[in-house]
């Protein structure tokens, strides 16, 4: 099974892990990706103004959020054999240390796991239609993509 | 032929603006001509020039700049993306 959410609300990762393999015995590893707002340094790698990050807050295209996200799945579908897939993206205010992202993979075998769930992240950071904005003493900043992003996606089109 | 234009992020930001509908003359044949239509009007919007770092959607797909615009589409222009 296929699932796509994009939500306000927090999520747990152990009960989406676990839905992943209900009821079913033909499933040999689960790959899962956590992704984090860190208390970055105010100004991020480029330096500049001292602190940390007090909040995040991430702008969606709905409709095309969720649309990109099940191309990303399916595309993902077609390069590996996979049992089962769950990507939930939130948005809206987020504090350091509260979760963003969940990606969960179901296989027969550890490789395709592994491989689906990391090309799902690198197509989802340069493909789905999110955008953060730091909240910053002066004001709301929003956050530049940054090229490593890009060069992680590519690396799947050889 | 009308189509809806949407900005997001930093851009919806820049602009002042999060939509607008448009009638467009037939010279406006693709992605490219609207963006550097709507670039013309100066000021902002310059924002939206070539060379600038927007990407686009067409119908909430990304696409580039020699993608045909349609009556009744729904086309987007945002910064790249950051989520993740």
């Amino acid at each position: 099974m296929n699932c796509v959410s994009v939500q306000e609300a927090d999520f747990d990762p152990g009960t989406e892990t676990e839905a992943l393999t209900v009821g079913r015995t033909d499933v040999g590893a689960v790959a899962t990706f956590v992704g984090l707002v860190r208390a970055d340094k105010l100004g991020g790698e480029s330096g500049g103004a001292s602190g940390e990050i007090s909040a995040m807050t991430l702008e969606h295209y709905p409709g095309m959020t969720e649309k990109s996200l099940e191309a990303i799945v399916a595309e993902a579908n077609t390069r590996w054999q996979l049992l089962g897939t769950r990507v939930i993206h939130r948005f809206g205010r987020l504090l350091p240390g509260e979760r963003i992202v969940f990606v969960g993979v179901a296989s027969s075998h550890r490789s395709d796991a592994f491989a689906a769930c990391e090309f799902i992240m690198d197509y989802l950071k340069t493909r789905a239609p999110f955008w953060k904005k730091e909240d910053t003493p002066e004001g709301g900043r929003w956050v530049d993509a940054r090229e490593a992003d890009d060069s992680a996606a590519e690396r799947w089109k050889t | 032929m009308s189509i809806k234009v949407l900005y997001f992020a930093s851009l919806r930001e820049t602009l002042g603006y999060s939509h607008e509908t448009l009638t467009l003359r037939p010279t406006i044949a693709t992605l490219g001509d609207l963006r550097s239509h709507l670039a013309r009007r100066g000021g902002v919007w310059e924002a939206l020039s070539e060379g600038r770092n927007v990407r686009a959607a067409i119908n909430q797909e990304m696409v580039g700049p020699d993608v045909a615009v349609n009556d009744r589409d729904e086309i987007a222009f945002f910064p790249p993306v950051t989520g993740g």
